[in-house]
């Protein structure tokens, strides 16, 4: 479970989440939408840890714990977990090479045995052969190359062997055809579990017909400020914004 | 990912001045006089009781040598070097010529155990299962032990030190010696000829492929010494021989002064694979002391269809001079570069390579990898030359550059030229930094910022790593993270 309790961040001094709270309780699935420069992507960032976000007040729980001063090395060894809406690329490494190191930097953070090699296979292929990455897929450097969907894919094949607690969907559908959507959106529904929470962002309700969410909330200069069941993203589609974008003000 | 894992664990352990390797031995040693003149020449050669037309030949360079300007054309800045204020012949005092490891000074043993170097054979046995590498250790200036020297002679492989072949084998010395890089060739290179004092010498002979990897380890150790070894490695007909050579020197304010002349001769169908891994002193985080590496090393293939491969990994040294080249001398002779060269704190790398292309039908290739950070500069020098009768050279050179951090530089100086229409050269170039935006993915994974660095560049200089030898090629790992130490965060 997450909580943010009265959030408040800034970059270079410009505010750009303005007391938000919000809760996402075990196994829910919660949507953010909002129009561009609500702050969505900022509040990712701010939760995962990313440097050069000033955190001015407030507090984010995981489980309980604040994680706010923890870097995002340590808050992905907690178990929170951010699909990126653009996949960076890392030249040279191949793909099993940077997952493996991952799963084992983030499993002795946390006292745990690191995987053997032959262990680490089994994991990695059966993830792989569900979501459709081709074994050649993993031995190429890490999304060098890849298409708009194979990143995607990859992103959820990442945590799917990460198995965070909290799970953070930046954008996920953006550019993505509608194959490719749906392959991905199985992915991620396979891995709703009563024990993990997902905060999924999105433009568009589109991909909220595949992934379909518990509760919609509508974000507006960096505060949620409609919260309401998945109905809600549909007359969004319908009236846009601008019945919300207001009420922040 | 292990040996990553290690590395980012061995950089933990160690801070940014903490240079592994940084003892000082104490062993008793035998210097010459301070400076230099004709009569410290003199007092070299004799000391290896060498025949009257070396002694002659160091002196011709001497005098040359005298008439030379230093150079400074390269992207380097060091305050001038005071030539006699140094010691041109050190050799620990209890090895006038070991005959084999028994007669070792104990402690030069253990200098070399703490070095991780595998000297007694069964240790190398032990610790590399499948393949054996024959030692020469060279310290300060002398060889001090070469091993394997039976299996080696069954073969009709002489791997020696040089000191040695000028008596067991002086008409190999002599054709060979100066054949590539000739005792005018630069300021360094000849200062090297006139005071050279060992350095490992090799010869293949027709048909043989080295039944091991050569290798040799460099130590620094005494004060105001500078090192001047040279060697010598000639794959007759046919013949293939891997080198390898690995280089350390203890912690010391002052600049020390390394002067090697490294020449390499191929003949028809031979093939010489020389690797480097150069750990030198780089001098502590403000720039004081460290090596000044004004190395010359070139390869000449002179016969048909020879192969000569140079690859380096450049991570010590306060100052880097090097530019290990080939002379495409044969038809179908082909010649190989692959480097990475990394620079932290101060330190100041100037390296490429030059491939000058002869023979009709010569290919040649570069790959340079270039990283660059704290306050370091970093350049890419290298040449492309095809002579008139090259027809049909070609050349592909890929010459990458990373920097790490807002306070290094990169540089690249590429120049090429062909004399014949026919010639196909290729130039590519790249310079990337580390963005935030990769290294905020990784940590979002579960990497620490060091973790993630030493991922990035390890994954950046790939394809060099693969040219090493197996074993080099995980200490070349660990030294990158360790060089890079104290360059994120």
């Amino acid at each position: 479970m997450i909580e943010i309790r009265n959030l408040h961040a800034e970059i270079d001094g410009k505010k750009i989440i303005n007391g938000l709270s919000l809760t996402v309780n075990d196994g829910e699935v919660a949507a953010i939408m909002g129009p561009n420069g609500s702050g969505k992507s900022t509040l990712s960032y701010v939760i995962s840890g990313r440097e050069g976000y000033d955190v001015t007040g407030g507090e984010v729980l995981l489980n309980g714990e604040n994680i706010l001063e923890m870097n995002a090395a340590e808050r992905a060894a907690k178990g929170v977990f951010l699909a990126f809406q653009y996949p960076l690329e890392i030249p040279g490494v191949t793909t099993m090479t940077f997952l493996k190191a991952c799963l084992n930097a983030q499993r002795k953070s946390r006292g745990e045995a690191e995987l053997s090699t032959p262990d680490f296979m089994k994991r990695v292929k059966a993830g792989a052969e569900k979501l459709g990455v081709p074994q050649d897929m993993l031995r190429r450097a890490l999304n060098v190359g890849f298409s708009g969907g194979e990143k995607k894919r990859m992103e959820v094949l990442q945590m799917s062997l990460l198995e965070p607690t909290f799970a953070i969907l930046d954008e996920t559908d953006s550019g993505l055809d509608i194959d490719a959507l749906r392959i991905v959106s199985e992915g991620v529904n396979a891995l709703r579990d009563p024990k993990r929470s997902f905060l999924v962002i999105t433009h568009y309700q589109r991909l909220l017909d595949y992934i379909v969410p518990d509760t919609v909330h509508v974000m507006s200069k960096g505060q949620i400020v409609k919260t309401g069941s998945k109905e809600l993203a549909l007359e969004l589609e319908a009236n846009g914004y601008r019945d919300y974008v207001g009420e922040a003000a | 990912m292990a040996a990553v894992q290690e590395t980012v664990d061995r950089v933990k352990s160690v801070d940014v001045d903490a240079y592994k390797y940084g003892f000082v031995s104490d062993i008793e040693s035998e210097k010459a006089p301070k400076g230099l003149n004709e009569d410290i020449v003199r007092f070299i050669s004799a000391k290896k009781n060498e025949p009257a037309w070396l002694t002659e030949w160091r002196l011709e360079a001497y005098r040359l040598w005298l008439t030379m300007p230093e150079p400074d054309w390269a992207r380097v800045d060091y305050p001038k070097i005071n030539y006699q204020d140094l010691y041109y012949y050190s050799a620990p005092k209890s090895t006038p010529g070991p005959k084999n490891l028994d007669e070792v000074d104990p402690e030069l043993l253990r200098v070399y155990e703490k070095l991780g170097i595998p000297l007694r054979e069964q240790e190398i046995l032990a610790g590399v299962q499948e393949r054996k590498v024959a030692v020469d250790a060279v310290f300060d200036s002398v060889s001090v032990a070469t091993t394997f020297k039976a299996e080696l002679a069954k073969a009709g492989v002489i791997f020696c030190p040089i000191s040695e072949a000028v008596h067991t084998h002086p008409e190999l010395v002599k054709k060979y010696l100066g054949s590539v890089v000739p005792t005018s060739d630069n300021y360094y290179a000849t200062l090297n000829s006139a005071v050279f004092s060992d350095g490992s010498f090799v010869y293949i002979p027709p048909g043989v492929r080295c039944p091991m990897e050569l290798s040799t380890y460099f130590r620094i150790n005494e004060q105001n010494t500078g090192q001047f070894e040279r060697t010598l490695i000639i794959a007759d007909k046919g013949s293939y021989v891997s080198y390898l050579e690995g280089c350390t020197a203890p912690k010391r304010d002052e600049n020390q002064l390394h002067a090697a002349v490294v020449e390499l001769i191929t003949h028809d169908d031979a093939e010489i694979k020389y690797s480097t891994v150069q750990n030198w002193y780089p001098g502590d985080a403000d720039g004081k002391g460290g090596i000044y590496n004004f190395v010359t090393k070139r390869g000449d293939c002179r016969g048909a269809r020879s192969k000569i491969s140079w690859t380096q990994v450049e991570t010590g040294s306060a100052i880097t001079w090097k530019y290990p080249s080939c002379i495409l001398r044969g038809d179908e002779s082909r010649g190989e570069f692959y480097s990475i060269a990394i620079s932290n704190g101060r330190q100041q790398v100037d390296s490429g390579t030059k491939m000058i292309h002869l023979g009709k039908n010569t290919t040649s290739r570069i790959i340079s990898k270039g990283i660059s950070a704290g306050h370091s500069n970093n350049t890419y020098r290298g040449q492309v030359l095809a002579q008139k009768r090259a027809t049909n050279a070609r050349n592909f050179t890929n010459c990458d550059s990373l920097l790490i951090g807002e306070t290094c530089g990169a540089h690249t100086i590429p120049y090429i030229e062909a004399k014949n229409a026919s010639a196909v050269f290729e130039h590519e170039a790249t310079t990337s930094k580390i963005s935030e935006d990769q290294l905020f993915y990784c940590m979002q994974r579960g990497l620490s910022a060091e973790e993630a660095t030493a991922l990035i560049v390890n994954g950046f200089v790939r394809d060099v790593l693969q040219q090493l030898p197996m074993e080099f090629a995980v200490e070349a790992q660990k030294l990158i993270s360790i060089s890079l130490e104290g360059s994120v965060g």
